[in-house]
């Protein structure tokens, strides 16, 4: 690695620092500096944040939020629990059908099923009528914070399965060989073993899942769900305006919450990354489940598939339905929907393809240069740089939003316009959300090239920029892609920032139209329509960067 | 723990055992005697540790049996099998204090906490780390490490003692203290136990008898002297210390079917006209108390090793010289 600073980079470290500063930096520090300001542009106080504590919606909102991000976390370790522990101690062909789950949450965010799920589950449900003609009695699934609390908790225990199994794989078999050998075994062992070693990986799918829900806009808003906080400041800013410092306020405590819990999570973990892997090692031998054990495991396997599946089948029944209410299933079935989706309707189509590909551009271009600057460089404060990126991550987008509003509203382009209307604000404002996403798949791109691959190039003539051009862009390429893709995929349903930027239809993406059309009972079957085809956006994305993945493995001999 | 427990004895008789096409043991059997400190010795895939494992309930045979103190284990799980095991990576959860460490097999056996808390304290008394119950494992040394997986597995009083390569995660210095601790330790409880190893010296140290082991099968079993003086096979002699072997071109008379074999230091070199193996020295090695020379034979190589005294006269590199082997010193030995 060279430590030679040369103005190039200099260059590059200032236009990134810029970029993060004026996008990033600006709007969040914008939120944080009006939520302490007097109304009306007074001195720096803490009587809004007074107000605040005063005013029972809000108080009962943040309670609200917390007990349904709480109850969700609680919910979906229900759901991984068993999941986890099915397919990493036994031999059990459903593994597989579970291991694909993982990918489900990131296909498809919970607003865009939530209408589905109330048809489904509702008061007057499909399962709810069914239960009530059979059985005389109904189940609350959709009631209040209740139907909150069930949607996310589908949506989002995938995440806590993934990180679960992953930590219960790591450790080492011979933990629980010791533990059996001294007389322990069955859920006695996981319980005392197993789960204390896998805690850390646990903590960390559930303080995602907290944060997640926490910061969740749209998801309360389409179940008409509004005392929560994140809905709160949305409301608040689009009903009163962006002159009103309580949105301010309610920005600054949701983005106190989701750092708390990302310390809280780092504090918890301290000391306990119990890497226990070692050699010799591998994973327990799974155990073959006795027939009896194994029609057991299928039907709980069954049941959370179902479970997950349901908003998706709910989603493409109701984009083919004439009418579906008070019915298990719809009444007719029609393609009405995807003409008007596909006719007046497709502005939103392709102003999704256009936003989601713009910022999926950026992120890579700007990830892999924070990486490289990072990994290969010696620059003074690069450290900064990813430091600033990745703080997006505490960001709720809607905070994000309301702050591109505030400190962009004043700007104003030289025909009169304020810079915070145009369509590219909203695509800065997306492609900011996932940075921090593309940036760690950067990161892992270039950590697989050798610097010595690099070195030789530059000892054979090469400049520091050509090295880049000719052999670090095109070994990064697949891991660059794959960045790409998953940004795009993820960008393509991004709600929460857009709810607040869209100024009119036009400029609207996708997951706007899609909540739009979802409000009104007319607009559901169209606003399904679109919800199917986001999905089917997401997933071609996800299966295209999976091959890019490989293919690019493949490539170098890396067979996986 | 604290009246050595009555020992008990492990018979093996026409065990197989495979993983998928791998035959990992071929119609093992032995017989280990109650109290008796006994060694699987063997080079890497030889089988040795699928073997304890069997006996540990972690590996299930094809055929054959496995009795301890006379009864069948093959229907009893892991946990059921009251044989202690101490693994080569030790095990010692992280998450949990030494001395939880060391009470968890006892909490698992449901003993009253007056009792478990007793034979805690004593486990680590006799180990020498009381002092050191509330530390985390992550806190101690490599050898600390092992003495509290050995602490942990005794203190469940188990009818046999399983120590899996207890040595390799140590360092040279550790292990030779560490390898008297452990004979001492079993002396004291009387407890039958298996050691399993690649090296011959900790074997050979401090076990009463080996077991031999390659690719799966036992190919001897005896004291380490017996094993030393009268190996069984070529394998054998090569695997304990070093051995010269020749065939019959080496130009004395081997019955066919045979192999001539004999230690370095039990041949001496001579003049080349008195000897009938003979030949030109190829190599000369200096090892201080004595005097290491390479022979070339035939085709063959043989090692010679000479007491050095200050004095002596050495013989150089390409010197042609006769090598004296007393007839008892030879062994005759299946090819």
């Amino acid at each position: 690695m060279s430590s030679i600073r040369s103005p190039g980079q200099i260059a590059l470290a200032l236009a990134i620092a810029l970029f993060l500063g004026v996008f990033l930096i600006v709007p969040v520090a914008t939120v944080v500096y009006v939520a302490f300001t007097e109304k009306g542009g007074g001195g720096l106080t803490l009587v809004n944040f007074l107000d605040f504590g005063r005013t029972d919606l809000f108080v009962r909102s943040f309670w609200n939020s917390v007990y349904v991000s709480a109850m969700t976390v609680v919910w979906a370790s229900v759901l991984a629990l068993p999941l986890a522990y099915l397919t990493t101690r036994f031999e059990f062909r459903g593994a597989m059908l579970v291991q694909t789950l993982g990918f489900l949450p990131l296909i498809m965010p919970p607003f865009v099923g939530a209408v589905a799920m109330q048809l489904l589950f509702g008061r007057n449900g499909s399962v709810n009528l069914l239960l009530d003609e059979w059985f005389d009695f109904k189940i609350g699934f959709m009631e209040g914070l209740n139907g909150v609390i069930f949607l996310q908790a589908i949506h989002y225990f995938p995440f806590i399965l993934v990180n679960l199994s992953a930590a219960l794989r790591n450790i080492d078999r011979s933990m629980e060989e010791a533990a059996q050998n001294l007389g322990s075994h069955g859920l006695r062992l996981f319980r005392r073993i197993a789960l204390p070693l896998a805690l850390p990986g646990y903590i960390a799918g559930a303080s995602l899942v907290f944060v997640k829900v926490f910061d969740d806009v749209a998801t309360p808003l389409l179940l008409n769900v509004k005392e929560m906080l994140a809905p709160q400041a949305y409301l608040r800013i689009t009903s009163i305006g962006i002159d009103d410092p309580m949105g301010y306020v309610i920005s600054v405590v949701l983005m106190l919450v989701a750092v708390a819990t990302m310390w809280a999570t780092a504090l918890v973990m301290k000391g306990k990354d119990y890497a226990t892997t070692q050699r010799g090692g591998g994973g327990l031998a799974r155990r073959q489940l006795r027939p009896r054990e194994q029609a057991l495991a299928y039907a709980v396997v069954i049941f959370i598939l179902a479970l997950v599946l349901a908003p998706h089948v709910g989603l493409v029944l109701l984009s083919f339905a004439t009418v579906w209410s008070y019915s298990p299933l719809p009444d007719g079935y029609t393609l009405a929907h995807y003409t008007r989706v596909l006719g007046d309707s497709s502005v939103y189509i392709k102003n999704t393809l256009l936003y989601a590909g713009l910022a999926a551009t950026i992120d890579v271009v700007i990830g892999g240069a924070i990486a490289y600057l990072v990994l290969r460089t010696r620059l003074a404060g690069r450290q900064w740089l990813d430091w600033a990126a990745s703080t997006a991550l505490a960001v709720p987008g809607v905070v994000l939003g309301i702050g591109y509003l505030r400190a962009f509203y004043g700007v104003n382009l030289p025909d009169g316009a304020p810079l915070a209307t145009l369509w590219i604000v909203i695509v800065l404002a997306i492609a900011i959300r996932r940075l921090p996403y593309a940036l760690r798949a950067a990161y892992a791109a270039l950590q697989q090239i050798s610097v010595s691959l690099e070195e030789a190039a530059e000892n054979l003539g090469a400049t520091k920029a050509r090295t880049v051009r000719r052999v670090v862009i095109p070994l990064m390429t697949g891991g660059l892609l794959a960045g790409f893709v998953t940004s795009f995929a993820t960008a393509a349903v991004e709600l929460s920032a857009v709810l607040i930027l869209v100024q009119s239809n036009s400029d609207a993406p996708l997951a706007y139209g899609l909540y739009v059309l979802m409000q009104t009972p007319a607009g559901r079957g169209a606003g399904a329509a679109l919800g199917v085809i986001a999905v089917l956006i997401v997933a071609v994305c996800m299966w295209l960067s999976q091959l890019a993945v490989d293919r690019s493995q493949r490539a170098r001999g890396l067979d996986i | 723990m604290s009246k050595p427990a009555r020992a008990v004895g492990i018979e093996i008789t026409g065990v197989n055992l495979s993983y998928g096409a791998t035959h990992v043991l071929k119609d093992v059997a032995l017989s280990i005697r109650p109290g008796e400190f006994f060694a699987f010795l063997g080079p890497s895939g030889c089988g040795k540790t699928t073997l304890l494992r069997l006996i540990a309930g972690f590996a299930q045979a094809q055929t054959g049996k496995v009795l301890l103190d006379g009864q069948d284990v093959a229907p009893l799980p892991p946990w059921k099998r009251d044989v202690g095991m101490v693994f080569q990576s030790y095990a010692l959860w992280p998450h949990m204090t030494v001395a939880k460490n060391v009470a968890f097999g006892l909490e698992e056996r449901r003993l009253p906490r007056a009792e478990i808390d007793r034979r805690v304290a004593q486990a680590l008394d006799l180990v020498g780390l009381s002092a050191y119950a509330e530390r985390r494992p992550a806190q101690l040394s490599g050898g600390q490490q092992q003495r509290v997986a050995v602490a942990r597995t005794i203190a469940i009083e188990p009818k046999v003692l399983l120590l899996d390569e207890p040595l390799s995660n140590l360092d040279a210095k550790m292990r030779v203290s560490v390898r008297r601790e452990l004979r001492s330790l079993q002396q004291r409880l009387g407890l039958t136990t298996i050691f399993v190893t690649h090296d011959q010296e900790e074997a050979n140290t401090i076990c009463d008898r080996i077991a031999v082991m390659d690719a799966g099968t036992v190919q001897q079993v005896g004291t380490p002297m017996e094993l030393y003086e009268n190996p069984a096979n070529l394998f054998v002699a090569n695997f304990l210390g070093s051995a010269n072997i020749l065939d019959e071109r080496a130009g004395v008379p081997i019955p066919s079917g045979k192999r001539l074999v004999f230690r370095p230091q039990h041949a001496a070199l001579t003049s080349p006209e008195s000897a009938p193996l003979r030949g030109p020295v190829t190599h000369r090695e200096f090892l201080g108390a004595t005097v290491r020379y390479a022979v070339r034979i035939g085709d063959s190589e043989v090692l010679i090793e000479t007491p050095f005294q200050s004095g002596s006269e050495l013989r150089d590199v390409g010197d042609n010289v006769g090598v004296d082997l007393p007839a008892r010193r030879m062994l005759f030995l299946p090819a």
